[in-house]
């Protein structure tokens, strides 16, 4: 009896101080990476970053990487929430259960975990080259490109929160509005999306802070541009492709400006993955 | 959906509590759940304008038999109801009846309140507005009747643009009435309307139903046999998809006909 009880205390211990030690090479790291970033990010931080363009090399900043990231993490967003909210309701009031739903539910999954330069090459493939043929070399890589690109990454991380969360919405909800001689569809827009509406907001935040610090993607579609260029049909500059182009030049002063960059972005994820959690507890609704 | 070789005007129905112009016809209604058989011909005449229960063990088929009424069950697949229900004369199992005029007409709440994720006021004109063209201020007055019969309007006055969710589980489930009887039904239907709910807020809503009693015909499943006791006029004991006795409620508590209806009364099973 004594020797049953020890070695189950015995291995308890064990147990939990392998979790731990699994916790710690996790966190550890993480909180290296991090520890590293905001060090030498803060370092090389200046109002130049913000106001400079790139085009002055280690003397200059990164305002149009910076402009240049928001404009296509925005085209990306927009075309990737109604499409992904749109495709998500289906699968969870229409498709639910049926095997057409399944196939996409399970095709969605597969493009969750597609390589990002992947879609690059693809994006790079039906719009870089058809509008580099089309307008005879105007217009080749461009904001827009990249913004398709990124949306393809956001799509699938949309489609499955909205998929999910409606999904969590009871029963009883739908019973309810359904015996008032509600329509479905009315159901869907107005009741359904109202009552997932957090969870919806929160897979959207999440894909954005996803695509915000994508590279590969970008490589083969926005291209860069030393300049600030604000037409999407323009080449793009974008914060994750500068700090790849400057972590592999030689320059120190360019080293110190690819940490800053590197520190607006994290920054930037950080603040969203915030947002995602606010509105997800202050908005959350309990069924019960 | 009819079987051609029964005549439902020849199947009699269970009971005495038969009256002179019910208003629903129950003519051997048969249900089926992906095959299984959980109503087994079910004949009963509702009474209008007064309240009646449906009692019985879990799983008798109560719930089954109310969720017919308004053919809610009908938005799950492989459901399937025989038989005729007629409302006023017509039969509602009738794919031809619309769905829209069916719920326009017949009012449900459920076990657990659910209001929908919107203003109190939104709450209850939502439904109205589907099926009528209101003006502002009729739609306010038309929310606020609908608020004060169902004895929510004083509590929520002042708070009609704040989000229902707020409300306590009491007087959620009193906004769900409010909100089920803006559409001026004829029935409704109460699945265990107070089994969620503390002692104080099922003595509100069963003092509620008395009161809603004298305007619509009211049929409440409960697990509660005091409860049925309490508040209903008829009472309908089911077992295993049968129903066993319908009767004055009085008479059913007092002295069943059926030995199985004495046995459950008189808590020996369920």
């Amino acid at each position: 009896m004594e020797t049953l009880y020890l070695r189950r205390r015995v291995t308890n211990a064990l147990a939990i101080l392998l979790s731990l030690a699994a916790t710690a090479i996790g966190l550890g790291f993480l909180a290296w990476i991090l520890w590293d970033t905001v060090q030498q990010g803060i370092a090389a931080l200046n109002l130049k970053l913000f106001t400079t363009i790139t085009a002055y090399g280690d003397t200059g900043g990164l305002s149009n990487a910076m402009v240049g990231s928001l404009i296509i993490n925005a085209i990306g967003i927009a075309i990737a929430t109604p499409i992904g909210v749109a495709a998500g309701t289906w699968l969870a009031e229409y498709a639910n259960r049926t095997k057409l739903g399944e196939s996409i539910r399970f095709l969605n999954d597969i493009l969750l975990s597609a390589p990002s330069i992947v879609l690059g090459l693809f994006v790079y493939t039906i719009v870089v080259l058809p509008s580099t043929a089309i307008t005879h070399g105007n217009t080749s890589f461009s904001g827009l490109a990249g913004g398709i690109a990124l949306a393809l990454i956001a799509l699938p991380v949309i489609v499955r929160t909205t998929d999910e969360m409606l999904r969590l919405v009871p029963a009883t909800l739908r019973e309810a509005a359904l015996s008032l001689g509600i329509p479905q569809w009315k159901l869907t827009m107005q009741v359904l999306i109202r009552a997932a509406r957090s969870g919806i907001i929160t897979g959207v935040l999440l894909a954005l802070a996803r695509i915000s610090g994508e590279t590969a993607p970008l490589l083969f579609t926005a291209f860069g541009n030393n300049y600030m260029a604000l037409s999407p049909l323009d080449k793009m500059a974008s914060l994750p492709q500068v700090i790849y182009q400057y972590a592999n030049d030689p320059g120190e002063a360019m080293h110190a400006l690819a940490w800053a960059g590197a520190f607006v972005v994290t920054m930037f994820v950080l603040l969203l993955s915030l947002a995602s959690r606010l509105a997800f507890s202050r908005n959350k609704v309990s069924h019960d | 959906m009819t079987e051609p070789n029964v005549r439902f005007d020849q199947v009699q129905p269970v009971g005495e509590a038969a009256v002179a112009e019910p208003k629903l016809k129950v003519r051997d209604v048969h249900f089926y759940y992906n095959g299984f058989h959980a109503l087994k011909g079910i004949s009963m005449d509702i009474p209008e304008r007064q309240v009646t229960a449906i009692i019985g063990p879990s799983g008798c088929g109560k719930s089954t038999l109310l969720r017919i009424f308004n053919r809610i069950y009908a938005i799950y697949p492989k459901l399937e109801a025989r038989g005729s229900i007629e409302l006023d004369g017509e039969n509602i199992l009738d794919p031809r009846y619309s769905m829209n005029r069916l719920r326009g007409k017949v009012g449900m709440v459920f076990q657990k309140p659910v209001p929908f994720p919107m203003t109190i006021f939104e709450n209850v004109a939502y439904g109205i507005r589907h099926h009528e063209k209101l003006s502002r201020k009729a739609m306010e007055e038309r929310v606020e009747q609908a608020l004060r019969s169902a004895a929510l309007w004083d509590e929520v006055r002042d708070k009609l643009k704040q989000n229902a969710l707020g409300l306590s589980g009491g007087q959620q489930q009193r906004l769900c009435i409010a909100r089920a009887i803006a559409l001026k039904p004829e029935v409704l239907l109460l699945d265990e309307p107070t089994s969620a709910l503390d002692p104080i807020a099922t003595g509100r809503i069963e003092q509620l139903i008395e009161e809603l009693k004298t305007q619509y015909t009211i049929v409440i499943v409960t697990h509660n046999m005091q409860q049925a006791a309490r508040v209903s006029d008829q009472t309908a004991f089911m077992y295993l998809g049968e129903l066993i006795e319908f009767d004055n409620t009085e008479k059913i508590f007092t002295k069943p006909g059926k030995k199985q209806t004495e046995d459950y009364i008189t808590g020996r099973f369920g």
